[in-house]
C-alpha cells in the first residue's frame, strides 16, 4: 500500500503512543499471531465462558433489586394471586423483579437460564476433555482446575436457587441442612452454626448472598483465569491429521481469524441465552408462592445439576443405626447418598489422570488428542461413569416421571436399585467392544482401503467389490494411533535373589495396565499398510474402464455396473425381448 | 437435631414424648373429623327420582357395589358415601369403574346425563347419611379472596397436587390427578368427599369460604397465562433441564458445528 488513509495514520500513532509507554508490541505481535487449531467440540469450554459471562452480568442487574432477607412483609406488588401475603423481604424483592421492574423477568429469566448453561457446558466440555484425553500430561492440572470449576459451579448454582425463598428454595435448603446434619459427629452443630439456630431462621437467606454474589463468582472467576493462562502458555491439543504432530499447532492464527470466530460465537451464545430468557419461562416463583417450613409441594425438584443429588437420596433405602449406649444416630441413608456417593464421584473425577497414569506407566507428553476409539478402556470407563450419573437423574425426577409415564413410583425405585449396579458394567463391557470393532474397521481400511459398495463383475465373471485407497486425511488420522504395551510383570526377586519388596503394588498396577491396554487390536506394519493401499489402488483401475463410460448414457454408473458394451440389454426385460427377437 | 435432644433426653423419653403428641394430635383430628357426617344434610330427591336412581344403580353399578349399597369383592360400601361421592365419581367419568387398577381413572366422557346422576346420588343418599351436592351459593367463588385460596392451597393440596397443581405421584401408582380440568363443583366435592387417598377435608376443617377461596385460586391456576412464555408444563426443574439438554444445548452445538465448518 503506498498512499496510507487518515485512519490507518490515526491508528498507527495510537499503536506507537501507547507501546512507547507499555511495550505492547512485542507482546502483541508474539500472541497475536499465536495458532490455535479447529474443531467444534473445542468451542464447548468457550460456552462456559460466555455463559458464565451472560451469568455475570444478569446477576449484577439483579443486585441492583434483590434484598436479601428473611424479614417478613405484606406483598403488594401486582401480582394478584399473591396480594396479601406474608412472605419474606427476599421472595418479595424477586417477586418485584419478575412483576415490577422494566425487564426484571427476562433478566431473571435470563440469569437462570445462563447458570444452567454455565454447567452443562463445564460438564459437555469435561467430557470432550476426557474421552479425547487431553487431560493427560501435561495437562493434569488444568483438569483439577476444570473439577475445581464444576464444584464451584453446582455451589453458585444452588445458593442462587435458594435465594429467592420460595416454596422450593426452601425445600431444597431443608434438605441442604438434613445433609449436614448427616456428617458424622459434627453434623447438627455444623448446621447450627450455618444457620445461625434452628431453621430456617433469619440469617442465612443474607449470609448465602455473600457467598453467591462475591465469594463463588470470585473463586470461579480467578480459576477460570488460571485455567485460560495454562491453555495459553500449553497450547492447545488438536486432533491427529495430516501434518499435525506432537510438537507443532496446526490451526488459525489468534487474529483476525480465531478473535472473529470466538467474537461471533459470543454473540450468539448469548443470543441463545436472551432468546430462551425471553420466550421460555424458567423457575416461576409467583407460582410456587413463599417458603413456609411446614409447605411442601408434590414433585419438589433441584436444578438438573443437583439432580444426581436428590437421586441418590430418594433410591437410598432408609437405614439407619442408633449407637447403642450413647444413643447417636448415623443416618446411613442420608450419610451415603448425600456425601459418600458424591464424595467418590469428584475424588475420582479429580484423580483420573494421576491413577491412568499411574496404570499405564505412560510419562510422554501429549498434545495430540486421542480418538476415543483408541482407549477403548477410558472410553468405556466414562461411559460408565456417566451412566450411573444419568440412572440417578432419573432417580431424581422419579416422582414426574412415575405421573407422565402412569408408572409405580416404588416400581421405579426399585428398578433404580437394581440399575444402578447392573447397567453401568453393561455398559462398560458394550462400549469397549464397540470401541474395539471400531479399531478392528479402521485395520481394515488401513490393510484393504475403504469398501465402496461397488460391486465390480470382471469380463471372466468374477464379482468384486471395489477398494478405494484411503484419502491422505484419513490415512493420517488412522496412522497416528499409538499401540501402548502393557507393563511387563515384575519379578519376584532380581537376579541376586534379593526379595522384591515392591512386588505386590507392582503386580497390581501389571494387571491394571494389562486390563486397560491388553485388549488393544493393532495397528498394520507400515509396509503392510503401503500394500494394503497399492492393492486398493488396483482395483480402482479395475474399475476405471467403466468410468471412462461415465457420460455415456446406456452405461449404468450407479451400484452394481457391469463392464458394458453398447448394444447389451439393460436390463432382464430388454434381454428377454432381445432374446424373444433373435 | 437428633443427636442434641437425645443428649439432653434418654431416647425412651424422647420417644414416649412423640408417641404422645401424635395421639393428642391424632386424637384430635378424629375428633374433628367425626363432626363431619352429623352435619351433613341427609339430602332425599323426590320419590320418582330415587326410583329412577335405584333402577340405574342396578343396571350399572350394583355388580360391584351390591344390591343395596352394601359393597362386595370388587367395589366398596357406598352406605353413607352420600350424593356428592356418586356426583363425583360419576362426573369425572371415574364410575362406572372400566377395569380395576391402582385408581380409578378420571375419563373425559361418562355415560350418564346430569339427570341420571343426580337420580342415582338421589337414591345413594337413601342409604344413609353422607355430604350432599353443594348448591350453586356453595360453588360460587367470585367475591372469594384468591391469594388466601392460594395460602390454603399450598398449606392442604400442593403436597399431593403439586403447588401449579399439576398433581403428582402418590405410592404404589397411585398419585394425585391434575387439577387443571377440574371444576369448581368437581373441586368442591373432591374436598367434601376425599376421594381414595385424599383427605375428607370437612367444614369444620375448611369452612365455605375457604373452600371457595380454594376454588378461586385452582381456577386462576387454570386461566392464569404464562408471565415468562412458555411454561414447559409448569413441572418445575425437570421439565427445564429436559429442555435444557435438548433444545438449548441442540441450538449451541448446532452453532459450534457451523462456526468450526465456516473456517474451511
Ligand atoms: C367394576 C366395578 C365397579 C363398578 C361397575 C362401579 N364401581 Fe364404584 N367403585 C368401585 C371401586 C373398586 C371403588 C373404589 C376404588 C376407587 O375409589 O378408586 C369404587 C368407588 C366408588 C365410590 C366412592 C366410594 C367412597 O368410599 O368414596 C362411589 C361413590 C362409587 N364407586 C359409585 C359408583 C356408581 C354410582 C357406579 C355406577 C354408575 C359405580 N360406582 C360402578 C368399583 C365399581
Ligand atoms: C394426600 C394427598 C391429597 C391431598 C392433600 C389432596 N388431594 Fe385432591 N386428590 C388426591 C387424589 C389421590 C385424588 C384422585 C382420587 C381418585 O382418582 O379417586 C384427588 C383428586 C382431586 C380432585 C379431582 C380432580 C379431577 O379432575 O378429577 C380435585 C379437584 C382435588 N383432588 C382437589 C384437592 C384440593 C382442593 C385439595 C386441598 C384442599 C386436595 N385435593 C388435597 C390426593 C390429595
Ligand atoms: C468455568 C468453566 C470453564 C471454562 C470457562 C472453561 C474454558 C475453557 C476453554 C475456553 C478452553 C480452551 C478451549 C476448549 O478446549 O474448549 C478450555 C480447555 C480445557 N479445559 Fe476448560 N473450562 C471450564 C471448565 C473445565 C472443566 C470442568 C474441566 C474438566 C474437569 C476443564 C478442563 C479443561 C482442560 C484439561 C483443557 C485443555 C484442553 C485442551 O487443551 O485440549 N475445564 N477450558
Amino acid at each position: 500500500m503506498t498512499t496510507t488513509s487518515p485512519v490507518e495514520k490515526a491508528g498507527g500513532a495510537t499503536a506507537t503512543y501507547v507501546d512507547e509507554r507499555v511495550g505492547s508490541n512485542k507482546f502483541l505481535s508474539r500472541n497475536l499471531g499465536k495458532v490455535f487449531p479447529d474443531h467444534w467440540s473445542f468451542m464447548l469450554g468457550e460456552i462456559a465462558l460466555y455463559s458464565f459471562i451472560v451469568v455475570l452480568l444478569t446477576g449484577v442487574f439483579l443486585t441492583l433489586w434483590f434484598k436479601p432477607s428473611m424479614a417478613e412483609v405484606v406483598y403488594d406488588g401486582s401480582y394478584v394471586p399473591l396480594k396479601g401475603v406474608m412472605m419474606s423481604e427476599a421472595y418479595d424483592s424477586a417477586l418485584n423483579i419478575s412483576f415490577d421492574v422494566r425487564g426484571g423477568l427476562l433478566l431473571r429469566q435470563m440469569h437462570h437460564w445462563s447458570a444452567l448453561i454455565f454447567i452443562a457446558a463445564m460438564a459437555v466440555h469435561m467430557f470432550r476433555v476426557f474421552f479425547t484425553g487431553a487431560f493427560r500430561k501435561p495437562r493434569e492440572f488444568n483438569w483439577l482446575i476444570g473439577v475445581g470449576l464444576t464444584t464451584f459451579g453446582l455451589l453458585a448454582g444452588f445458593s442462587g436457587y435458594s435465594l429467592p425463598d420460595d416454596l422450593l428454595s426452601g425445600t431444597g435448603l431443608q434438605i441442604a441442612r438434613g445433609i449436614v446434619q448427616a456428617v458424622p459427629v459434627v453434623g447438627t452443630w455444623a448446621a447450627f452454626l450455618l444457620f445461625d439456630g434452628e431453621f430456617p431462621g433469619t440469617e442465612f437467606i443474607s449470609r448465602l448472598y455473600g457467598v453467591h454474589i462475591l465469594l463463588i463468582p470470585g473463586l470461579i472467576l480467578a480459576l477460570v483465569t488460571i485455567h485460560l493462562m495454562l491453555v495459553w502458555t500449553q497450547k492447545h491439543t488438536q486432533f491427529p491429521g495430516p501434518g499435525r504432530t506432537n510438537d507443532n499447532v496446526v490451526g488459525y492464527p489468534l487474529l483476525p481469524v480465531y478473535m472473529a470466530k470466538a467474537g461471533g460465537f459470543f454473540f450468539i451464545v448469548f443470543g441463545i441465552i436472551a432468546l430462551v430468557g425471553g420466550l421460555v419461562t424458567i423457575n416461576p416463583i409467583w407460582i410456587f408462592g413463599p417458603y413456609m417450613p411446614d409447605q411442601v409441594s408434590a414433585g419438589s425438584q433441584p436444578d438438573w445439576y443437583i439432580g444426581f443429588l436428590d437421586g441418590a437420596l430418594r433410591v437410598m433405602p432408609n437405614w439407619e443405626t442408633i449407637i447403642p449406649g450413647v444413643g447417636w444416630t448415623i443416618s446411613w441413608n442420608i450419610f451415603i447418598p448425600a456425601l459418600v456417593v458424591p464424595g467418590i464421584i469428584f475424588t475420582v473425577l479429580g484423580l483420573y489422570p494421576f491413577i491412568e497414569a499411574w496404570v499405564t506407566g505412560d510419562k510422554r507428553e501429549h498434545n495430540l488428542l486421542d480418538r476415543p476409539r483408541n482407549a477403548p478402556t477410558r472410553t468405556a470407563f466414562g461411559m460408565m461413569a456417566i451412566t450411573f450419573y444419568v440412572l440417578l437423574w432419573v432417580g431424581g425426577a422419579n416422582d414426574i416421571i412415575a405421573v407422565a409415564f402412569d408408572l409405580s413410583i416404588n416400581s421405579i425405585i426399585w428398578f433404580l436399585r437394581f440399575a444402578l449396579i447392573i447397567v453401568p458394567p453393561i455398559v462398560f463391557v458394550v462400549t469397549r467392544r464397540t470401541c474395539l470393532s471400531l479399531q478392528r474397521r479402521d485395520r481394515e481400511k488401513l490393510l484393504h482401503g475403504y469398501e465402496s459398495g461397488r460391486i465390480l463383475r470382471l469380463p471372466h465373471g468374477e464379482f468384486i467389490e471395489v477398494h478405494q485407497p484411503l484419502s491422505e486425511k484419513d490415512l493420517a488420522v488412522i496412522t497416528a494411533k499409538h499401540d501402548y504395551v502393557p507393563l511387563p510383570a515384575p519379578d519376584k526377586a532380581d537376579a541376586d535373589g534379593v526379595r522384591n519388596k515392591k512386588y505386590r503394588a507392582q503386580m497390581l498396577r501389571h494387571r491394571l495396565s494389562e486390563f486397560f491396554y491388553g485388549v488393544n487390536v493393532p495397528k498394520p506394519s507400515a509396509a503392510e499398510i503401503e500394500a494394503g493401499q497399492h492393492h486398493a489402488a488396483h482395483d480402482a483401475e479395475l474399475e476405471a474402464p467403466l468410468h471412462e463410460y461415465e457420460d455415456d448414457d446406456q452405461i449404468r454408473t450407479f451400484h452394481g455396473g457391469v463392464l458394458h458394451h453398447p448394444g447389451m440389454p439393460e436390463t432382464n426385460a430388454e434381454q428377454l425381448e432381445q432374446e424373444h427377437r433373435s | 437435631m437428633k443427636f442434641l435432644a437425645a443428649r439432653r433426653r434418654s431416647p425412651i423419653v424422647a420417644s414416649a414424648l412423640l408417641v404422645g403428641a401424635l395421639a393428642v394430635v391424632g386424637g384430635g383430628y378424629a375428633a374433628l373429623g367425626s363432626v363431619q357426617p352429623a352435619e351433613a344434610a341427609l339430602a332425599v330427591g323426590s320419590q320418582t327420582q330415587v326410583e329412577k336412581g335405584e333402577q340405574l344403580y342396578l343396571e350399572g353399578c350394583s355388580s360391584c357395589h351390591g344390591l343395596k349399597g352394601e359393597g362386595t369383592a370388587s367395589g366398596p360400601t357406598l352406605v353413607g358415601v352420600g350424593a356428592a361421592s356418586v356426583s363425583f365419581q360419576v362426573s369425572t367419568g371415574r364410575m362406572p369403574l372400566a377395569a380395576p387398577g391402582a385408581q380409578a381413572p378420571a375419563k373425559a366422557e361418562n355415560p350418564y346425563s346430569e339427570d341420571d346422576i343426580a337420580a342415582m346420588a338421589a337414591f345413594v343418599a337413601t342409604l344413609g347419611p353422607g355430604p350432599a351436592i353443594p348448591t350453586a351459593e356453595q360453588l360460587d367463588y367470585a367475591s372469594a379472596d384468591e391469594a388466601y385460596g392460594g395460602e390454603l392451597f399450598r398449606i392442604n393440596c400442593a403436597q399431593c397436587h403439586q403447588a401449579a397443581g399439576q398433581g403428582g405421584a402418590l405410592t404404589q401408582g397411585k398419585y394425585a390427578p391434575s387439577l387443571m380440568d377440574a371444576t369448581p363443583q368437581v373441586i368442591y366435592e373432591a374436598m367434601l368427599t376425599g376421594p381414595q387417598n385424599m383427605p375428607v377435608f370437612s367444614d369444620a376443617q375448611l369452612p365455605t369460604e375457604d373452600k371457595q377461596a380454594i376454588t378461586a385460586y385452582i381456577m386462576g391456576l387454570q386461566e392464569a397465562s404464562s408471565m415468562g412464555g412458555l411454561n414447559l408444563g409448569r413441572f418445575g426443574p425437570v421439565t427445564e433441564g429436559v429442555f435444557l439438554a435438548t433444545a438449548i444445548f441442540a441450538a449451541l452445538i448446532a452453532a459450534a458445528v457451523w462456526i468450526g465448518i465456516k473456517s474451511r
